[in-house]
């Protein structure tokens, strides 16, 4: 039987790897493009001793497009400018196109540009291109966005997948599983007695926040820091996944220490996730080597974003290329990366 | 919510565990015959904190894993007519029947819908009054009594072209028959904490009764599944067999008698086919003919032809317990979650898919 295109090709885990790997980089493969960053960042052509570039792009085809906590233009931008700031860049530009289903109310559609206006402006960016089509009703689901975006990468920080080393320690910015499980929730009617809300938010305010605490650090520095991840898609187990694969390192992280709301690990257990696997849209993953921890820890839980930010884990160069996992009671055990869809079109 | 926490407290934990590893003399092998209780077991690292003495053995795990071949491809030919949509929970899709999977057919054009209960699919039946909506009935007793609300349900709104094609199958016959196969030494049941708040722990008296076989009802927490364990190696050390219900927050000895009642009124008891078990008696349920204008088995009469089993695939042996996944030839090499070639490594509660996804640093340890 032919291969065909399935759902769990676009859930962020194994599929999706093998999509990327066995086709798209087999036709468009290049330096740049293999690193699989979430940003690519570049030496713009021509130019010389203004900083390099940072360039990415996304596409939103998220259902519902409105969801508490945010909608898919919040998301739209949100998720861009995250993937800038996941570089290190300042978020300057973006772009933004729109597909449009034929029959879509107009108001919704303000709704939600109005609603990527305010977030393009908390974050501190401009939507300077753009781009609209419009298809048959039944050929797209009411609206889709794609944002690309470009920033600029300050000279002297240089992160990236590859680069996390053993000795370094994991810190995530606060609580897992939030958006997934919203959007979960509001697909399947499930009412919890603490309402979810999606964590949809640019960081790029958390990073800066984040880059300032270290070069003030005493015995610290951007050297300290080895790579920032949002754990989006597939949630924080299949990017401590990716980055064990990508930096050769064994990754070991403690499940107590890992924070997740109440109302969504009660929304897990109803539904048999595990909210290690659920998408997030407003935390980020960092590693740093020990000396520049507590630094970076002080700065994320005295900003807004990072209130609840934790150290969950450690690098090892043992077992390279798996991650372990401590269970509540003590016990050891793979944390694997995800192997199907688990929710399909979260963002 | 402090639920959760209350059941997974470390220190409980602890103490539950010092106290078998001082009980636990001789080597007993207990069975899970449900695959929520093997994911749990995986998932919070039990096994390894067990002494080396305890040994844990998956049983048939979950209605996916069981369901036989055969009415796999009935279901996937049925989803194949035009102007049905098939309405399935999700596990289901990606399990490979004799020629490709629902989740295959969905591509290739059937309508396919994943739906997580039967009421959803009997709204689609109610937005699309044009279509024949046939619902994959598969479950265990648990899952049967939400499919007869929703029969009842659709007789009371007159819903017309709303179908079921019951695999529904019960529990405590497949135990005595993993029991009659005489192929699994075992030494205790850990009994499926949901289905018996359902059928009541008085179903498995036959157990101590029959077999002499001790048994303990266990919900899905870790502290929960260590109770259970617990009572078991107590009563192997002793000699005794009892049912100790260890779910008492959530099971009667009678059960449910609302569901159960439900159920009985709607399905009638009959033989069933199991993957790995074959023809069951009294270990399947179909629709009483009262209700038969909604089977799906007698308004669809497919075709399929003999099914033809991956031949190499070990999972009837999984779910029978005479096979852990790891000793399957097939496991990890061939077979994964991403290209599963039997159940028990496509479903969210299949044992293949617990070893595969929680597998120890060590694989067959």
């Amino acid at each position: 039987m032919d291969e065909t295109i399935l759902l769990a090709h676009g859930s962020g885990g194994q599929m999706s790897h093998g999509l990327i790997e066995g086709l798209f980089l087999k036709y468009l493969g290049n330096p740049i493009l293999a690193a699989l960053d979430d940003a690519a960042v570049v030496d713009p052509p021509g130019a010389s001793g203004g900083g390099r570039l940072a360039f990415t792009t996304d596409s939103y085809v998220i259902s519902p497009i409105f969801f508490p906590g945010g909608d898919i233009g919040k998301l739209a931008v949100c998720g861009t400018v995250n993937d800038l700031a996941m570089s290190g860049a300042t978020p300057i530009y973006l772009s933004a196109g729109f597909i449009l289903e034929e029959g879509l109310p107009l108001a919704e559609l303000e709704r939600v540009v109005a609603s990527m206006a305010e977030t393009a402006r908390a974050a501190g960016v401009s939507i300077v291109a753009g781009d609209t089509k419009v298809v048959e009703h039944g050929k797209a689901d009411r609206l889709f966005i794609n944002t690309a975006g470009i920033g600029r990468v300050p000279a002297g920080l240089e992160l990236g997948n590859d680069r996390v080393r053993p000795g370094d320690l994991i810190l995530l910015s606060g609580t897992v599983g939030d958006h997934g499980m919203t959007i979960m929730s509001q697909r399947e009617g499930l009412r919890f007695s603490s309402p979810l809300q999606s964590d949809c938010a640019p960081l790029n305010g958390l990073v800066t926040a984040m880059l300032a605490a270290l070069l003030a650090a005493d015995d610290a520095g951007w050297g300290a820091l080895h790579c920032m991840r949002d754990p989006t898609r597939g949630g924080v187990a299949t990017v401590l996944n990716e980055i064990a694969a990508r930096s050769g390192v064994g990754i070991e992280v403690e499940e107590a220490a890992i924070p997740v709301r109440e109302a969504v690990r009660a929304a897990c257990e109803l539904l048999g996730l595990d909210p290690l696997y659920v998408a997030n849209e407003g935390k980020l993953l960092a590693f740093v080597s020990p000396e520049g921890a507590e630094p970076l820890l002080a700065a994320m839980r005295a900003h807004a974003d990072g209130r609840e930010a934790a150290i969950i884990g450690r690098v090892t160069a043992e077992h390279a290329g798996r991650v372990a996992l401590r269970t509540v009671l003590g016990a050891r055990r793979v944390l694997s990366m995800l192997a199907g869809e688990q929710l399909p079109r979260i963002c | 919510m402090r639920y959760l926490d209350e059941f997974r407290d470390p220190q409980l934990a602890r103490r539950l565990l010092d106290h078998i590893w001082a009980r636990s003399t001789r080597r007993v092998c207990l069975m899970e015959f449900c695959g929520g209780h093997t994911h749990a077991i995986f998932r919070h690292g039990l096994r390894q904190m067990l002494p080396p003495t305890v040994e844990l053995r998956s049983g048939p795990g979950c209605p996916v894993c069981v369901t036989a071949d055969r009415d796999l491809d009935r279901a996937i030919a049925i989803a194949r007519l035009p102007n049905v949509i098939l309405t399935t929970f999700g596990d289901m899709l990606k399990v490979p029947g004799s020629s490709g999977s629902l989740q295959e057919a969905r591509a290739e054009g059937a309508d396919v819908r994943i739906v997580y209960s039967t009421l959803d699919a009997l709204q689609i039946a109610r937005e699309h009054p044009d279509r024949d909506v046939v619902f994959l009935g598969i479950g265990f007793e648990t899952t049967a009594p939400t499919v007869a609300a929703a029969l009842l349900q659709a007789e009371a709104e007159g819903i017309r072209r709303f179908y079921v094609l019951s695999l529904h199958k019960l529990t405590p016959p497949a135990m005595r028959a993993i029991l009659d196969s005489g192929q699994v030494g075992l030494g205790g049941i850990i009994g499926p904490g949901h289905v018996t708040t359902v059928v009541g722990s008085a179903a498995w008296e036959f157990l101590p009764r029959e077999y002499h076989m001790p048994c303990a009802v266990a919900g899905f927490e870790p502290l929960d599944i260590l109770r259970a364990v617990a009572a078991l190696v107590e009563m192997a050390e002793e000699g005794r067999a009892e049912v100790v219900n260890a779910y008492s927050r959530s099971v009667r000895p009678q059960g449910n008698p609302v569901a159960l009642a439900m159920m009985e009124r709607v399905f009638a008891v009959d033989r069933a086919d199991w993957r790995g078990l074959g023809s069951v008696p009294q270990s399947g349920l179909t629709l009483r003919p009262a209700y038969a204008r909604f089977d799906a088995a007698l308004a669809f009469p497919v075709e399929t032809g003999p099914s033809r089993p991956h031949p190499g695939c070990r999972c009837g042996d999984v779910v029978r317990g005479v096979l852990d996944p790891p000793d399957c030839p097939l496991f990890r090499r061939v077979c994964t979650p991403a290209r599963p070639v039997g159940p028990c490594m496509v479903s969210a509660e299949g044992a293949c898919a617990a070893w595969y996804t929680y597998g120890q640093d060590d694989e067959d340890g």
